[in-house]
């Protein structure tokens, strides 16, 4: 049995965060001691060796999704990189075009951006998606109209894993003059992405979930054809103008080193992580027969499981496993008690959502945590499941 | 690197030890402290330890400050939609005050550098409408310090609001959210040895405020987003190393002037803008007369000596300053003027290369204009 009474509870939290890589890490520090310019400071040695560092970080992040330098934004995180892609790029169009399109199971921020948006006036539709998570491509392209300015579909899903055929949606944004915009603060570094293959025009990347820091994320905004867009801030004039403000060097060089390591790494961790992800699914079955998968098991993130226990309390099931870190859903709506709005929109009852889990395997996941993970949630779905308490069944 | 004066601390200073400490050990640690389970709760009470650390350095409420990205994104928050309000702003604010509030009536300052407060009252009293003023603390540029407690008050009468860009002046000189009676202010951790990429906004009890990049519901709704944790706790760390120093960064003042006093030994026909005025510690803004202020800062770099030709978000285009310029200066001197600002390990070897790098230069354009 592998009871660890002091230890440090394993971490099945990849999809809210990601501890910094070492080796990200130790490419940071020199930048936040001796090396401490101003990038913005090219009138001398420390403001120039900044932003040659802040320029490499660029080039690495770039190369990651195919892209050129230039076309790479940095921003404080993936929030801002989404809010910045579906506000500035509706903004700009307004004159022309006065609709946005995005899913009903985006992240948070992209729907709070919509709606935004809804409040200056634009037309909004919000497309359900279909049972597996997918999005049906037939309703979006019925949904794109001459008016349409931007589509913003997440590239990964942060709760279900689901991986969304950008390439499809590309294709129909694309012939219609429509921006296509991708949440893919989950999906960089963990599946292969090529803004070239996929048609994408704007493309938010954040630091912190792919073993970078946390502060900085970046937005991809393509040049050829140019994907225009207003900025949000004012100020300084600092990344052509779409972001102002002091660049953070030692965040910039972070996000390019976590960007490096994945574009070299990610083919064999993905594997790695996928058979992690696969032997905890299929030790949970093993474990609790019920058990059912949220979200497409064919198209997802390699380290992402959703998981229904059906009849037993997630919040009880994560309390009975204090050697676990675990989480019902984004981290963002941690703290709130109603069950998630994504796995409602894939059809689950609330009665199921208030019984799922969201487990994320990640770099540092080893064989030995999911053995853990699957023996004390085995343990605990057991000792919880007698006697069967569904909530909400009264009356 | 081999440059031995780093003379640009107003653009950036350096990451205190003990905050650089902080970050790396933070940036070890994983967890999003919005999340409940064990690692989620220590990195929030991290940010909640670094939000305490904050708020005393402005002796604010520890609820009132709201973590950002930076500055330039707490001044666009502070400032978001004008609050519906009429807007006024001194001629002296940094850019991302300006261009968040581009609407804005300019106040104009004097001379020194210093807003006119006569000007500020009558321009309020000229229009019944519910006004905002936006009137930093300290110039970033001349290091001249706003009486932004009068400011507040005059304002407060007129039933105005009142903005304090303090982003300059904090943990160089004391900064009292109630003495000042600001109802915004902005602060940078970069600034005063925190790292950067992280700012804030502290918001009086009352004021309302419209929230600018929405998400997940992260500091109060106000500002979404997954919270920069390494980063907010080293801004926690340097705020409170430095409003623990504030008494030994005044005796930079000693430092300044004796680079003052050195550099018009050797021009004595020049400007030094806000002269008169009451200054930052650690800051001079002086002119080379018929030196552009590019030249000068090239000559210097090659010296290894460090400084501006003024704001470095907009150096790379070196122009003449938008605040010199509202200070009455002509083309000409604002083109010559730069900027040398010190800091808490500023050694007085590096005011004698200054010093001696910049004499040789107004030696040589002497001889050139001969």
């Amino acid at each position: 049995m592998s009871a660890r009474p002091n230890a440090a509870p394993v971490y099945l939290d990849y999809h809210a965060t990601t501890p910094v890589d070492p080796r990200v890490l130790e490419a940071m520090l020199p930048w936040f001691t001796e090396k401490f310019g101003n990038p913005a400071s090219v009138t001398h040695a420390y403001g120039r060796e900044a932003a040659a560092a802040v320029e490499r970080a660029r080039e690495q992040v770039a190369s990651l999704i195919g892209a050129d330098p230039r076309e790479i934004v940095f921003t404080s995180g993936a929030t801002e990189s989404n809010n910045l892609a579906i506000k500035g790029a509706a903004r700009f169009h307004r004159d022309e075009r006065d609709h946005v399109v995005t899913l009903a199971t985006e992240h948070k921020c992209v729907l709070e951006s919509v709606h935004a948006l809804e409040r200056e006036g634009f037309r909004v539709t919000i497309l359900p998606v279909q049972s597996g998570g997918m999005v049906d491509l037939a309703a979006l392209e019925a949904a794109l109209d001459e008016r349409t300015a931007v589509v913003s579909v997440m590239a990964a899903h942060n709760e279900i894993g689901v991986l969304q055929p950008l390439e499809e949606i590309g294709a129909l944004a694309r012939e219609r003059g429509i921006l296509l915009h991708s949440d893919a603060a989950q999906a960089v570094g963990k599946v292969s992405l090529d803004v070239e293959a996929l048609g994408v025009d704007l493309l938010s990347i954040s630091g912190h979930k792919v073993y970078g820091p946390k502060g900085i994320g970046a937005l991809y905004v393509r040049r050829r054809p140019r994907a225009r867009i207003a900025p949000l801030f004012d100020g300084g004039g600092q990344e052509r103008g779409l972001r102002s403000g002091t660049l953070a060097t030692p965040l910039c060089v972070g996000l390019g080193e976590a960007a490096a390591l994945a574009e070299r790494e990610m083919a064999t961790e993905a594997e790695r992580v996928g058979a992690l992800r696969d032997c905890l699914l299929a030790g949970l079955r093993r474990e609790v027969p019920a058990l059912r998968v949220n979200g497409d098991v064919g198209r997802r993130l390699p380290g992402n499981l959703n998981v229904t226990f059906p009849g037993i309390g997630a919040l009880e099931l994560m309390e009975a496993c204090p050697g676990l870190a675990l989480s019902t859903g984004s981290a963002c709506t941690a703290a709130e008690v109603e069950p998630s709005y994504v796995l409602r929109a894939i059809g689950v009852s609330d009665d199921d959502a208030r019984s799922s889990l969201r487990i994320g395997l990640g770099r540092f996941s080893t064989e030995k945590d999911v053995e853990f993970a699957v023996d004390s949630l085995g343990t605990a779905a057991r000792r919880l499941k007698i006697p069967s308490r569904r909530r909400g069944e009264v009356g | 690197m081999s440059a031995s004066a780093y003379l640009d601390w107003n653009a950036t200073a350096p990451l205190r030890p003990e905050a650089a400490r902080a970050v790396a050990e933070a940036l070890a640690g994983t967890g999003n402290p919005s999340s409940v389970h064990r690692w989620g709760r220590a990195a929030r009470q991290a940010v909640e330890r670094a939000r305490a650390q904050v708020a005393a350095l402005v002796g604010a409420a520890t609820s009132a400050v709201i973590f950002t990205s930076g500055g330039t994104e707490a001044n666009r928050l502070a400032l978001a939609g004008g609050h519906g309000r009429r807007i006024l702003a001194s001629a002296i604010e940094h850019d991302s005050v300006r261009e968040a509030v581009p609407e804005a009536e300019i106040v104009p300052v004097t001379s020194e550098g210093v807003v006119d407060l006569r000007a500020l009252d009558a321009l309020l009293a000229a229009n019944p409408r519910p006004a905002l003023v936006a009137l930093m603390l300290a110039n970033n540029e001349t290091g001249a310090v706003q009486p932004v407690g009068e400011a507040a008050a005059i304002a407060h009468r007129r039933g105005a609001l009142l903005h304090c860009d303090a982003i300059q002046a904090a943990g160089k000189i004391v900064v009292s959210l109630d003495a000042l009676g600001a109802d915004l202010l902005t602060l940078s951790a970069h600034k005063l040895g925190g790292p950067q990429g992280v700012g804030a906004l502290v918001l009086r009890e009352g004021v309302a405020l419209a929230a600018q990049q929405r998400g997940g519901g992260q500091e109060r709704g106000y500002r979404a987003g997954t919270e920069n944790v390494p980063g907010i706790v080293g801004f926690g760390v340097a705020a409170e190393i430095a409003a623990g120093e504030l008494e030994t960064y005044a005796g930079i003042a000693a430092l300044r002037d004796t680079a003052q006093a050195r550099l018009l030994s050797i021009a004595p026909e020049t400007r030094v803008f806000g002269a008169e005025a009451k200054r930052l510690p650690n800051t001079l803004c002086i002119a080379m007369p018929g030196v552009p202020a590019a030249t000068q800062v090239m000559a210097l770099d090659l010296a290894g000596v460090m400084v501006s030709a003024g704001a470095a978000c907009s150096s790379g285009k070196v122009r003449p300053s938008r605040v010199l310029a509202a200070m009455g200066a002509s083309p000409e001197e604002a083109g010559s003027a730069i900027r040398i600002s010190l800091g808490w390990s500023t050694a007085a070897e590096e005011i004698d290369s200054l010093a001696e790098a910049w004499g040789a230069l107004y030696r040589r354009s002497r001889v050139d204009a001969a």
